[in-house]
């Protein structure tokens, strides 16, 4: 028998993800460890390795293809003395196919909107209820199971629903409208990511927003010295806030936390995550115990964090799991925003830029460089006051940031 | 004043029809059900379970005649033929009483009398030529089931030659019997008789007994038939029935011979007509082929609102396909989600005669004319433990795996209790397992099951026991 090569699934939340390119090509010998595929999910793209070793024998699920589920089949690896032509269904023989390409791509749209109420088969476990036999006829035609709703009890997949399902499509570019009043941009899947859990955080989440300006000349001041030094180390104003929140964030825990149903979740070390926007969508790189890491530390870590975000090559742990988000449009001009919450966190501080403002101090009128953040809390985890707080303490940091030194 | 209407109106109360009205009532349905006859219909009336009482009777004569086989000493066994069939007939009676009190039970209402569409939702029912109820119903399901078939010239006369009814219940041992007919029917009634001592001949048109079983289990079933003393026919047809005073000479034409044979009775067992008589179907949409009712995957007539189910289509007819056609008809009525249409290769059949034969699916024959690549396996009475200690060491258990999915297709089993072991693999086939399952089950040892995993093992070349 072939081996079965499926979608992974590389992190618990994903439920499908694109394939970037394949590395290997069809009929090219496979070593265990070898990068068969470049897999992209959500907010990175990993490498698919061979488990096994053979001969790649069949690609499935052609480069580009978008949203296949996990656990769908993706490609077989031949084992020793196996036969392609074992694997190539009668009357679908390969050149046919390309022919067919165009009638094919149109017939897969309507396909997968027949079959749109996915995965109702699968379980809570993550398993796909569906008979021996049924699973034996997905894999010879191939079919992808996690797309087929089943029909027999507890919607577990029967091989009547196999052999009525379509199968599984070599390509899965969506068909190009007739152009005129608009373009269409297909989404990837880190675009549907971040429209799906936005759209949830923003309807599901008690949002409220407090704001405050912050003084940022001493700052300033503290970065030219610091630039100054023999160690030639550039800081940027936004390694600062990144500093000066994780200390906040350690001095009143209550706002790195998550809400449960059952509980909060309080944090036991400061991860701060950074938006950080790339031409596709944004990606949020974590400083993992930021509160713990030097301000040249934060400004490394974040460079190399934000340069490989931009290419997609984060690992799964290095954007997943922080408690805190730091968004950033000050580099824009922006005065000041309101940011949506990053899910499971519960807040998020909105950074506008510095900018010299007429301000009033001990009664008199004075400039000085002003920059406005604006915190979006969660209201079930953080209360006003505790949000007023933070940013208190926020602001303290970031007047003084010497105190960020000690 | 009676109810006079229903959600579902059932006309014919056997194993169909019973099990559609409570199956209705289960889903809160008003169901009523109309019977000419007898509650229970054929099969525990005149069908199945008396049959089965009386070859239960052959079974513990012939047990009793093998008894020293067993060290145990039997002083000439003997039968009272009363005796044995009065036994059958108050199985019949209880069985009946629990069917009535079952429906009782279910609140469903049963009108004794002749069903007959009368118009669009409405059921007419007669008693002896006087209309007893006029019923409506938003749907009528059809489960009349059907009859012995007739053959012009050898008609039953209750005396010389019998159907299934008179067969049942004989006054008096014939000491020659032909059986025209070598279906289950015909083969129970050949090995209740010739147990019991009678000079049996058997007679089928086509060239096996048994033809809807294997091939291979057919010749089987033959040469055990042979070996206690039942003569076979094959390929060969009873052109008349010279009816005498006492006995029958029967004319048999076989391979282009002619040859007479005498017999005190006669059994005819040459399948079934439907009942589709008197049903008031002229004039509806219902459409008939062949003498059956033509129905839809679930059970639809062609007049909307009207169903069938059970011998009135299609076959297998077999009392547990009219059950589950019940079940499906009535389900999908109901709105029930999920229902799947009846696959008749998941339907077992068994014949209850010695050896008994049961078997589900595709023979192997007919695996091969479907185009499969098949794995078969076989494994033997003869070489399991249990067959052994109980004395049953003739029998086959076979199994017939698809090449490429490993879908068992069918399994035929020939020897003792397989009727009760066949539906193991039913269960099989329902999961849709394939070899793999069957495999890693694991069968309690020892016990004539352990065959039907050696059987697969078979198929896939680990048989372990023989």
């Amino acid at each position: 028998m072939a081996i079965e090569i499926r979608m992974p699934a590389v992190s618990p939340s994903m439920t499908e993800g694109s394939i970037a390119r394949w590395l290997k090509k069809v009929g090219e010998t496979v070593k265990p460890g070898d990068i068969l595929a470049e897999i992209e999910t959500d907010k990175a793209v990993v490498e698919l390795e061979a488990e096994y070793a053979g001969v790649l024998g069949k690609i499935l699920v052609k480069d580009g293809t978008q949203n296949v589920q996990v656990d769908a089949l993706i490609a077989l690896l031949l084992e020793p003395g196996e036969n392609v032509s074992a694997l190539v269904q009668p009357g679908a023989a390969a050149p046919k196919q390309a022919a067919q390409a165009t009638k094919e791509e149109v017939a897969v749209v309507t396909a997968v909107a027949l079959l749109a109420p996915a995965a109702s088969n699968v379980g809570a476990s993550g398993r796909i209820l569906v008979s021996p036999l049924a699973r034996r006829i997905a894999a010879a035609r191939p079919v992808d199971l996690t797309r087929i709703k089943g029909s027999g009890p507890n919607g577990r997949i029967v091989r009547l629903d196999v052999e009525a399902a379509p199968a599984t499509s070599m390509s899965s570019v969506p068909a190009s409208l007739p152009s005129g009043a608009y373009e269409e941009i297909p989404n990837s899947s880190m675009r549907r990511m971040i429209a799906k859990r936005l759209s949830e955080a923003k309807q599901t989440i008690p949002h409220f927003y407090v704001s405050i300006d912050c003084s940022i000349d001493a700052l300033l001041e503290l970065r030219r010295e610091i630039s100054d030094c023999p160690e030639d180390i550039k800081l940027s104003v936004n390694d600062f806030v990144i500093k000066a929140a994780s200390l906040a964030l350690r001095k009143l825990p209550g706002v790195n936390a998550t809400w449960t149903e059952a509980a909060i979740r309080r944090y036991k070390s400061v991860d701060v995550s950074v938006a950080v926007s790339t031409s596709s969508g944004l990606v949020t790189p974590i400083i993992k115990n930021a509160d713990h890491k030097s301000l040249a530390q934060i400004s490394s870590e974040m460079k190399e964090l934000a340069e490989r975000g931009r290419h997609n090559k984060l690992a799964q742990d290095e954007y997943q799991g922080g408690g805190f988000t730091i968004s950033n449009l000050g580099m824009y001009g922006i005065r000041e925003f309101a940011a949506i919450i990053n899910p499971p966190q519960s807040c998020i501080l909105a950074v506008g830029a510095g900018e010299q403002r007429a301000v009033v101090k001990d009664g008199t009128l004075g400039i000085a460089t002003m920059m406005t953040c604006t915190l979006s809390a969660d209201h079930r985890v953080v209360d006003g006051a505790l949000g007023a707080e933070f940013l208190a303490a926020f602001k303290k940091l970031i007047e003084h940031p010497l105190s960020m030194l000690l | 004043m009676a109810e006079s209407s229903f959600d579902i109106v059932v006309i014919g109360a056997g194993p169909g029809g019973y099990v559609a009205a409570i199956r209705a009532a289960q889903l809160g349905l008003k169901v009523a059900i109309v019977e000419r006859e007898h509650i229970g219909g054929i099969c525990l009336n005149w069908g199945c379970i008396p049959t089965k009482a009386l070859l239960k009777s052959a079974e513990v004569l012939r047990l009793a005649q093998h008894a020293d086989a067993y060290g145990i000493e039997v002083p000439k066994a003997s039968f009272n033929l009363a005796q044995v069939v009065k036994r059958s007939r108050s199985i019949s009676a209880q069985l009946q009483s629990g069917v009535k009190h079952l429906l009782k039970k279910h609140k469903v209402i049963v009108f004794e009398g002749q069903g007959k569409l009368a118009g669009k939702g409405q059921v007419m029912v007669g008693k002896d030529g006087k209309t007893i109820a006029d019923l409506t119903a938003h749907h009528i399901i059809l489960a009349t089931g059907a009859r012995a078939r007739v053959i012009p010239g050898m008609e039953a006369d209750g005396k010389l030659v019998w159907s299934y009814k008179e067969a049942m219940i004989p006054e008096a041992m014939p000491k020659s019997l032909l059986v025209v007919g070598s279906g289950a029917i015909g083969i129970e009634f050949a090995s209740f008789y010739r147990t019991l001592g009678a000079e049996v001949t058997v007679v089928e048109v086509m060239e096996r007994i048994l033809p809807v079983e294997d091939a291979e289990i057919s010749l089987l079933a033959r040469k055990s038939f042979e070996k206690q003393g039942i003569k076979v026919l094959t390929s060969a047809t009873v052109k008349s029935l010279k009816r005498g005073a006492k006995q029958v000479t029967a004319t048999v034409e076989s391979a282009g011979k002619t040859s007479e044979i005498s017999v005190d009775r006669v059994i005819v067992a040459v399948g079934i007509s439907a009942n589709t008589e008197n049903l008031g179907l002229e004039g509806t949409k219902v459409r008939i082929e062949k003498g059956h009712v033509v129905v839809n995957q679930w059970l639809e007539t062609n007049e909307p609102g009207v169903y069938a189910i059970g011998d009135l289509t299609l076959p297998p007819w077999l009392a547990h396909k009219a059950s589950h056609e019940a079940v499906i008809c009535v389900e999908k009525i109901a709105g029930v989600s999920g229902v799947h249409p009846l696959d008749v290769l998941k339907i077992p059949g068994c014949t209850y005669s010695h050896p008994q034969i049961a078997s589900i699916g595709l023979s192997e024959q007919r695996a091969k004319e479907a185009g499969y690549a098949i794995k078969v396996g076989r494994f033997p009475f003869l070489a399991n433990g249990k067959a052994i200690a109980i004395g049953e060491t003739e029998g086959l258990v076979k199994t017939i795996f698809d090449v490429k999915t490993g879908e068992l297709l069918g399994a035929h089993m020939i020897g003792a209790d397989v009727t009760e072991l066949i539906q193991g693999y039913a269960i099989a086939k329902t999961l849709e397992t394939s070899e793999a399952e069957l495999i890693n089950t694991v069968f309690p040892h020892p016990t004539l099951s352990e065959m039907m995993h050696e059987s697969v093992l078979d198929a896939y070349g680990r048989v372990v026991h023989f």
